[in-house]
């Protein structure tokens, strides 16, 4: 197995970071639109406008974390893109198919203000699609981790493209994986809210929500426990594991304890943790595999040059991007008692505006 | 249908879909931006209004470009793994780049479109011009990994496989300028060009209509520079391709023998069987005048090459006279503006004008569809030029008519729905204005 160059760790932990960039962010926009599908009783319609309110400016911004995982994997590991590519055919595409109709009806539901009906639909749509997708990213992260990926070539169709990602355990990883997203949405809202009965609706999601987290995640435990056997290994013997684990569980129980206590400051904090913990607990525990049994970070590194050069880019790149993204969300996630307002719609009317002398 | 024309008939149609969101999402901040700084500048409501439609607009385009543009980046490889496991190493850099564009375009497009009360004008009209420039930038990066394709450049192979690397090289390669340039350019001038076909229409049954009046000035600003220097911009292409890839340029023309002093066709139907193109109105040496500068220069005719790398003539030579001949169209109309602005008449009041820009509305738009065939299928059998062939490239996985059906409906559906919402939210709003 060729040793994997600095660089080339370095590259796969930014491609983790943006992993984990996405599941905190664009995780939760997802989960918002769970908890929009589920939405229930006298307050549903405000549940959903709080939600369409959360998600509104930021939203396109947090989904770009996808394209920044999948640009980095086929430029800096394009033997790993292109393995997952053709194993993972199916789920991806119908991945995608979430993506865009997800992405796309929520811009519609909040453009088309001709008529109420239409918007409905436009809202299901949304709603639907952003239970479903991350099902299938689960999946695919679950197939990845199982380490079923390593496909016979000479398998038939449903050996080589179906079986290596339909398991009992990528179904719990994938539904894992929609309790993960849907128990930060109703965190986040939690904090944002405030008007008080609302506040009180999301923490009792937050709270369902972690519930179906933990008893997930003893599920994948249980199914994986024969495929899982090498990872589990992995995980016990290596010194930072017991760091991430206890870690992980701190931040569970802090969370836990910070909403039934009503701190959702504490709790967005222990939650951002918590999952984090749980993203990095799996990328550590495969390491140095990217996809285990078939590449490792230097089995599928490209030439250092290119290595080194989307790193400066990278570099480079940060300089813009994060001041621009902390912008965005200082405007639009500070506490402020103006509403922000999306272009102009007859329930926002634009205030007039001075004209600027020049 | 063949797997392989499954692949290619998704990637053409995820192209051509996402294309035009990728041009109206480069030209319509610029529209935007501009329309909001007249408001500035005069204080007049109707530039605000415009400001403001020509924002949901763009909000509405970009959306439906994200996604798309999402799934093309997966379908790189979920259709063409052997390409990009061959050439992500290479020309990665630029789609690494264009993320970082994209990125912030997102971030400002969030800022412009919700925070019209929390900004300061100038700062609401800076956040609109980040989206301008970034959405420009990143459009110019994909296409530079395009240019690579067409020109490939900064590896040597050895063995089949690429070694010595060289990432900057690809992407300076010498389809970069010509094609950056080209599609930029076309961007501008096809939003222009549309929007002031918009326009055309209503004014030419009412022409007082403020919003309209104003609208027509702003996208000729764009449309008229745009569409001009697109003439010098295609010249440059053509030097570029009789050099580097001549194949493409003779089934452009519908040349078949190698010639000195070759003529330009316009228009007939190349009849691959027999090597001629009939039907065709020939003008004597221009195509040498055109491809090197020289009108006794000889240009390379496709039986320079083997017929199994000969791409589909007749597509490709049909796609390049729609897409000259509606180019040519745009910059007489442009040049027609500036006799009028030069003679300080207004646009408005010529009705001849008005008709001709009204059905010039989609020409933008078929003009770029044809010019992607041109590079796409102008390029075949080859992924990369002279390196890897289309069918190398192509997933093992079977029944790929499957999804290639499913994407198609789904686009059908979303296609149908924006321009739905984009007559009922914005074209339609101007007439009750």
């Amino acid at each position: 197995m060729p040793e994997a160059s600095p660089t080339a760790v370095g590259i796969a932990t930014l491609v983790m970071v943006a992993l984990n960039a996405y599941v905190v962010l664009g995780g939760a926009d997802f989960g918002a639109g769970v908890w929009d599908l589920l939405a229930r009783g006298p307050r549903a319609e405000r549940q959903r406008a709080a939600i369409a309110d959360g998600i509104g400016p930021i939203w396109e911004a947090n989904h770009v974390w996808l394209i920044f995982v999948v640009v980095l994997l086929f430029s800096c590991f394009p033997p790993v893109y292109a393995h997952l590519s053709v194993v993972l055919h199916i789920p991806l595409t119908l991945m995608l198919v979430g993506v865009v109709l997800r992405g796309s009806a929520f811009t519609f539901r909040a453009y088309d203000s001709t008529d109420s009906p239409v918007q409905r639909h436009w809202g299901r749509i949304f709603a639907v699609s952003s239970t479903v997708t991350p099902v299938l990213l689960g999946m695919c992260v679950g197939a990845n981790a199982s380490g079923a990926l390593a496909v016979p070539v000479d398998g038939d169709f449903v050996a080589r493209y179906v079986a290596p990602w339909l398991s009992p355990f990528t179904v719990t990883i994938g539904l894992l994986g929609l309790a993960v997203f849907a128990f930060l949405a109703a965190v986040y809202l939690a904090v944002e809210i405030t008007e008080p009965d609302l506040q009180e609706d999301f923490r009792s999601m937050a709270l369902r929500a972690a519930v179906a987290v933990a008893g997930l995640a003893l599920a994948g435990l249980w199914f994986g426990r024969g495929t899982l056997a090498e990872v589990t290994a992995a995980l016990t013997g290596r010194p930072l594991t017991l760091l991430f684990q206890t870690l992980t569980a701190i931040a569970a129980v802090t969370t836990l304890g910070a909403l039934w206590r009503r701190r959702y400051r504490l709790a967005q904090g222990a939650a951002i943790v918590q999952v984090s913990g749980i993203v990095w607990g799996w990328g550590y525990a495969q390491y140095p595999a990217l996809v285990p049994g078939v590449h490792t970070i230097g089995s599928a590194a490209a030439p250092e040059v290119t290595l080194r050069l989307v790193a400066i880019g990278t570099a480079v790149g940060l300089v813009i991007l994060l001041p621009s993204l902390a912008y965005l969300f200082r405007l639009f996630k500070a506490e402020t008692t103006r509403p922000f307002v999306r272009v102009d719609t007859a329930e926002h009317p634009l205030p007039p505006r001075p004209k600027v002398p020049r | 249908m063949s797997d392989l024309l499954a692949a290619r008939g998704q990637m053409a149609m995820s192209l051509a879909f996402h294309i035009i969101f990728a041009v109206l999402g480069i030209g319509m901040p610029l529209l935007m931006v501009l329309a909001e700084r007249e408001w500035m500048r005069t204080g007049e409501p109707v530039w605000l209004d415009l400001a403001k439609r020509w924002a949901k607009g763009t909000a509405i385009l970009f959306a439906v470009g994200a996604v798309s543009g999402t799934v093309l980046s997966f379908e790189l490889g979920l259709l063409w793994p052997g390409f990009m496991e061959y050439a992500g190493a290479i020309i990665g850099m630029p789609f690494s780049l264009e993320g970082f564009a994209f990125f912030t375009e997102a971030i400002f497009l969030g800022v412009y479109l919700y925070g019209w009360n929390r900004l300061t004008p100038r700062a609401h009209w800076w956040s609109g011009v980040a989206v301008t420039v970034s959405g420009t930038i990143s459009g110019v990066f994909v296409v530079l990994a395009n240019a690579w394709m067409n020109a490939p450049t900064g590896f040597r192979l050895v063995d089949g496989r690429p070694v010595d690397i060289d990432p900057i090289a690809a992407m300076l390669n010498p389809a970069a300028l010509p094609q950056a340039l080209h599609m930029t350019l076309a961007a501008f001038a096809a939003t222009g060009i549309a929007i002031a076909g918009i326009s055309a229409v209503a004014l030419r049954r009412d022409p007082t209509i403020q919003v309209h009046r104003a609208a027509l000035r702003l996208a000729l600003w764009v449309a008229v520079p745009a569409s001009l220097l697109q003439v010098v911009s295609g010249d440059l292409s053509a030097k570029f391709l009789a050099k580097h890839q001549p194949v493409k340029l003779a089934a452009m023309e519908g040349h078949f023998e190698t010639a000195r002093g070759a003529a330009l066709r316009l228009g007939g139907i190349p009849d691959e069987a027999a090597g001629t193109t009939p039907y065709a109105i020939e003008i004597p040496k221009m195509l040498s005048v055109l491809a090197f500068g020289d009108p006794d220069a000889e240009v390379q005719g496709l039986n320079a090459v083997p017929r199994d790398e000969w791409p589909p003539v007749r597509i490709t030579h049909l796609a390049f006279q729609v897409m000259v001949g509606l180019g040519t169209l745009m910059a007489f109309a442009s040049l027609w503006v500036v006799v009028c602005w030069v003679r300080r008449r207004d646009v408005v009041a010529d009705r001849r004008l008005l008709t001709l820009l009204a059905w010039l509305m989609p020409a933008g738009f078929i003009a770029v569809e044809a010019g992607w065939v041109v590079t796409e299928v102008g390029r075949q059998p080859w992924i990369i030029q002279g390196v890897m062939r289309t069918a190398d490239a192509v997933t093992p996985m079977p029944g790929l008519a499957a999804p290639f059906a499913l994407f198609t409906l789904l686009y059908l559906f979303l296609g149908t729905v924006v321009c739905w919402l984009l007559w009922t939210q914005i074209v339609k709003g101007h007439a009750d204005a």
